[in-house]
């Protein structure tokens, strides 16, 4: 379909309004938390006006229709990513998604039948110099725990990851990227990257929180072992999240939270495990929020993912063209839409990123500031703190020029 | 406009001309601060004088805000009882938190009155603190090392651990 983003924005109550003492809103920050559609906020208040109960316990109607709610968009939203149901696991946010897996691996010593997660001194845990803190702490902290090593490949002055910059050993347990960087909007090559730790009989973790919401992403046709992406980023509720893993590898992985919902069977000396995805989702999990994701991947569904990606490909050339246009500012991240995305960070030669980010939001041009939870990757390119602009659906070619309107504003202001 | 309440031209003339910037010796403690959130830095050191504040030197990696009102900070200490400075650090404090609820007085903050307009954007807060808060922990750091270390270095992975 073609896309109509004048109309498309009439389902966005939230862009309408003003900041600032009356000027219009230009959210370009959607790599942080994007809009949510009359039609997400629609479904969870359908949901929790017609059919909230508790999921998955209780034989009452109520807990009936809320079950199916619940299971229905677990299916559509692993339909949406290439996956079946089962391998999707509901988190509270991809961060947690991260967590789960870093601490299924530390738990996995003495778990039957999980030994291929087992983790240990000798044995290591790959990143790349890129990676959202989110993940990198966790790995760090699994390290710590376990006296396994971190190694990370280097980034290029370009933004690329430098494929030739380390070697994975049988020794790597793991290896967890991102899809796309939060900073540099650099698309990484999964496939290499994957085919490479397959080789050598490692897991691959994907961080695709940055990817799902605005590319179409296969995660099964990927070949991954496992993935995790975030609600919020992607039109639909913050406080649900996905952990997508494959059907064999969920099966033999030990829990990470455990508690009501996720057993088999349990005994005063011991319980055993129900089968994933429950066995991952202990306690009473979120359900308006997997129901309001579901209303988003059907939103982006509806107007296709490929669509969605060209329409930001689009602004992110026009961003890239004009901020380049703007004396004394640089583009941290690839200035060519070659395996890029859409997140544009860069710095004003002489205006901190902060004082960027005032003038701007004085414009009524919301942007991030700072180093966007990606700190080493900041200090690899010598700067404390970049702004960065980033695009949704929803967004405008005169939003983008808003923002080089707003960034050589800045200049001016400081007298630069 | 709404900028020019934040950015008042005395803020930007300690931002483009900052008194008593750069790091110096001697000094008897020194402080590293870091804003987490956005990465932030600033480097303080303190030389107290018979309980005077003699010296305050500085070196900041950060946005104007944050390095203004470092430069606000030297002009109003340094020449202080110790007591007088903490007085000033908490007057400036209470008003940076104050949400722009809070009016200040000038008599006691000087030209620090102008960062009065910040205290309305609660994200920069942080950003006008940072320099105030390497002193608070200089100060402390000096009645620490009292009649033991001469001066003691504030290890920056401990700063912001």
């Amino acid at each position: 379909m073609t896309l109509d983003v004048a109309k498309l924005r009439g389902d966005f109550p939230i862009l309408a309004r003003t900041v600032r003492g009356g000027r219009p809103l230009v959210y370009l920050d959607s790599g942080a938390t994007s809009q949510r559609p009359r039609q997400v906020l629609d479904a969870e208040r359908s949901f929790l006006e017609q059919h909230n109960a508790a999921v998955h316990r209780g034989a009452h109607q109520l807990a009936e229709e809320a079950t199916d709610a619940y299971e229905s968009a677990r299916a559509r939203i692993a339909a949406f990513v290439g996956a079946d149901p089962g391998e999707v696991v509901f988190t509270k946010n991809a961060t947690e998604g991260i967590n789960l897996v870093a601490y299924a691996m530390g738990n996995a010593a003495g778990f039957p039948g999980a030994e291929r997660f087992e983790i240990g001194p000798g044995d290591e845990i790959v990143v790349t110099g890129l990676e959202h803190h989110a993940n990198l702490v966790p790995w760090q902290e699994l390290c710590r725990r376990t006296g396994a090593t971190l190694r990370w490949y280097g980034v290029t002055d370009e933004g690329r990851v430098n494929l030739g910059s380390l070697e994975l050993t049988p020794n790597t347990k793991i290896l967890a990227v991102s899809h796309q960087s939060n900073v540099l909007g650099t698309i990484l090559p999964v496939a290499e990257l994957t085919r490479r730790a397959h080789e050598v009989g490692a897991l691959v973790l994907l961080d695709a929180c940055q990817s799902v919401p605005h590319m179409p992403v296969n995660l099964g046709s990927l070949g991954v072992d496992f993935a995790v992406f975030s609600g919020h980023k992607m039109l639909g509720p913050s406080g649900v999240g996905v952990l997508y893993g494959r059907a064999e590898l969920l099966a033999a992985m030990p829990p990470f939270l455990t508690g009501g919902s996720m057993i088999e069977m349990v005994r005063m000396e011991g319980s055993t495990y129900a089968p994933p995805p429950q066995r991952f989702e202990a306690g009473v999990p979120m359900t308006s929020q997997a129901v309001g994701l579901a209303a988003a991947v059907d939103y982006l569904g509806h107007i296709g993912m490929d669509v969605v990606a060209a329409h930001e490909r689009e602004l992110t050339a026009l961003a890239i063209d004009g901020l380049s246009a703007v004396p004394g500012v640089r583009i941290v991240g690839p200035t060519d839409l070659v395996d890029r995305g859409g997140a544009v960070s860069f710095v004003v030669d002489g205006v901190h990123a902060h004082d960027v980010g005032q003038v701007l939001d004085d414009r009524g041009v919301a942007i991030r500031v700072g180093h966007h939870c990606a700190w080493p990757l900041h200090r690899r390119f010598g700067v404390a703190a970049t702004v960065r602009a980033s695009f949704h659906v929803y967004n405008t070619p005169d939003e983008v020029t808003a923002l080089v309107e707003g960034v050589q504003a800045a200049r001016e202001f400081f007298g630069v | 406009m709404q900028l020019e309440q934040m950015y008042q031209e005395i803020i930007l003339d300690h931002y483009r001309t900052p008194h008593g910037s750069g790091l110096r010796e001697p000094f008897d403690a020194e402080s590293f601060q870091i804003n987490p959130t956005c990465g932030d830095e600033i480097t303080l050191r303190v030389r107290l004088d018979a309980g005077t504040v003699a010296d305050v030197s500085y070196e900041t990696l950060g946005c104007s805000i944050s390095q203004a009102s470092a430069s606000v900070l030297t002009d109003l200490v340094v020449g202080r009882s110790v007591e007088d400075s903490l007085r000033i650090l908490a007057a400036f404090q209470e008003m940076a938190q104050g949400r722009g609820q809070v009016t200040p007085d000038e008599d006691v903050l000087g030209d620090g009155v102008a960062f009065a307009g910040v205290a309305k954007y609660p994200a920069r807060v942080k950003c006008a603190l940072l320099g105030w808060m390497a002193f608070k922990d200089a100060v402390v750091r000096t009645e620490r090392s009292e009649g033991g270390a001469s001066s003691e270095t504030a290890d920056p992975k401990e700063a912001t651990a």
